[in-house]
């Protein structure tokens, strides 16, 4: 378990004062895929790296495993930090080793012996994917090869939690799924807790389960992302869930609903079996799904005739497919 | 003109002058290795920032860099004699080209290791790397490619400033050069040398070009 407590950080070269973040407080249990969302200038990227100290924060503690960060020795740090592996948006591998030598690096750094190491090494990366890829070098690995190489990487140590930092921002959104489901099954399989920072909705909406979001060094809105996403109370998380959309301000006072996919159903046509089930017309207004792998990402505002039964019958066939949903009186900025 | 007591001559101070430049150079790296790891991570942004250390390091390499190598030569004279017991033949030469050499040098190492990504460090510390751990595993084998090309370039410098101690009795093509060349008007004794110093320059300027390109892993 990871505590953020009154988290600052302030920096100062005697000219300008540049506050990155401002009274952080989050708690991060075992297990959970955590995000952290925010627009570029936010104070993500300070944020991630002052829970592992790679920036001092100014103010505030970092509790992790029960233990203060900042009240440790610098030896007992770099030993805390074998526990909490880091990916970067730049792969960050070292270019003058072979694939499996960058996976081996972090265990000399441990003090594994090479044999060992070796062995560990060749096991992440089956589970990544890059068996066949041992001997190679970094610039003959494309992006999403690079970063699975460094999750391999950072997995070496067997840390309790992994850092992301805008872990697919330079890769193709196909290579970006793939990397998504491939940390989500880390995440199930090693049971390693997973912190990701990211300026792109659906990074949150394929992999995490609860959300904050960062605006202007705070944290401005925090919980379970069904219920951000069904119910984004701040201006910023309602930008970045909604974006802006011209049409959809004009239909407003019709009696509409909110569908949100998060993935726990399954793709298939819900609003033309809804229309046949409760036999009713719906109009979509807005919508922004995708399917991934078989199951169903994005939100829907649809549409429904103003009669009170059928409204009921439209909700109840919604809850029957474990669809969230939000009653909505159009108020798209 | 080119008897073979010339050859002969042309044979040994061929010898002197590679002798002097291969120890020269292994001392100045001795030295200027070091001299460059401290101002690389002694810098602002490197990995354990120290404004005193690094300023007054910079500023002693940049007093030796200014001296011209004939005037630094000269005034090192009793120095050298202290170090090696002796002002003339090659291997007093040693002592003023490793002086010269090493904050030169300095500089290459520091440079090389400025090319460096940040993110790739950033990565090694997240690892829980130490300052020393990414001295050795990170900074050094990321920039060899970059430092071999330094090298080849300090080798070829220091080649050049050998040639100079001939004028002060330090042996080498040097020395012939000013003794038959110069002194005597041997225009042939004075072109043979420079060729062979041009060819020298040559093959290691070519070695290091290709052993840098062979080891850098970043070209497919």
């Amino acid at each position: 378990m990871i505590e953020l407590k009154h988290l600052s950080k302030v920096y100062d070269n005697g000219k300008t004062r540049v506050e990155a973040i401002r009274d952080i407080n989050l708690t991060i249990e075992d297990g959970d895929i955590f995000g952290i969302i925010g627009l570029s200038g936010a104070g993500k990227s300070t944020l991630i790296r002052c829970i592992n100290f790679l920036e001092k924060p100014t103010e505030g503690q970092v509790i992790f495993d029960g233990v203060d960060l900042g009240a440790i020795s610098h030896k007992e740090l770099l030993k805390k930090r074998q526990d909490m592996s880091m990916i970067f948006q730049s792969f960050n591998l070292l270019s003058q080793r072979t694939v499996i030598d960058n996976v081996c690096f972090p265990l000399e750094i441990a003090g594994t012996g090479k044999k060992e190491a070796r062995k560990r090494a060749t096991e992440l990366l089956e589970v990544v994917g890059l068996s066949d890829k041992q001997k190679s070098y970094p610039v003959q690995l494309s992006g999403g090869q690079q970063q699975r190489v460094a999750i391999a990487r950072a997995l070496a140590t067997n840390p309790k939690v992994l850092l992301c930092d805008e872990a697919t921002s330079a890769l193709d959104p196909n290579t970006t799924s793939s990397i998504l489901n491939l940390l989500k099954e880390i995440n199930r399989t090693m049971g390693v807790t997973i912190i990701v920072i990211t300026h792109e909705m659906r990074v949150i909406e394929q992999i995490c389960n609860k959300v904050a979001v960062i605006d202007s060094s705070r944290i401005v809105e925090e919980g379970p992302v069904k219920e951000v996403f069904t119910a984004p109370k701040s201006q910023i998380a309602k930008q970045l869930i909604l974006p802006k959309n011209d049409f959809v301000q004009e239909v407003e006072g019709l009696n509409c609903l909110r569908l949100v996919f998060d993935g726990t159903s399954a793709f298939e046509p819900v609003i033309s079996s809804l229309s046949r089930e409760c036999d009713t017309d719906v109009n979509i207004i807005w919508a922004n799904t995708k399917s991934i792998e078989g199951r169903t990402y994005g939100q829907m505002i649809i549409q429904i005739p103003e009669e009170k039964e059928k409204e009921t019958a439209i909700k109840a066939y919604l809850d029957s497919k474990k669809i969230t949903y939000k009653e909505e009186g159009i108020n798209v900025e | 003109m080119l008897n073979s007591a010339m050859v002969g001559l042309l044979g040994v101070s061929l010898w002197e002058t590679i002798y002097m430049v291969i120890i020269s150079t292994l001392l100045a790296y001795a030295f200027g290795l070091p001299i460059g790891v401290i101002l690389n991570i002694t810098a602002k942004d490197g990995i354990c920032p120290n404004k005193p250390v690094n300023s007054v390091l910079g500023v002693i390499v940049n007093v030796f860099r200014s001296v011209p190598f004939l005037i630094l030569l000269i005034w090192m004279l009793p120095f050298t004699k202290m170090v090696v017991g002796t002002m003339v033949g090659p291997t007093s030469v040693i002592v003023p080209l490793v002086v010269s050499a090493a904050p030169f040098v300095g500089r290459m190492v520091e440079s090389s290791l400025n090319e460096i990504d940040g993110g790739v460090i950033e990565a090694a510390q997240s690892m829980g790397s130490s300052s020393w751990q990414i001295i050795y595993k990170v900074l050094i084998p990321e920039a060899k490619p970059s430092l071999i090309i330094g090298a080849a370039i300090s080798i070829t410098t220091i080649l050049g400033y050998s040639a100079m101690a001939g004028i002060v009795g330090g042996g080498g093509l040097g020395a012939v050069a000013t003794n038959y060349g110069l002194y005597r008007y041997n225009n042939e004794v004075m072109l043979i040398t420079i060729v062979i110093i041009v060819v020298i320059v040559q093959i290691f300027q070519e070695i290091g070009m290709m052993a840098a390109k062979k080891l850098d892993k970043r070209l497919k």
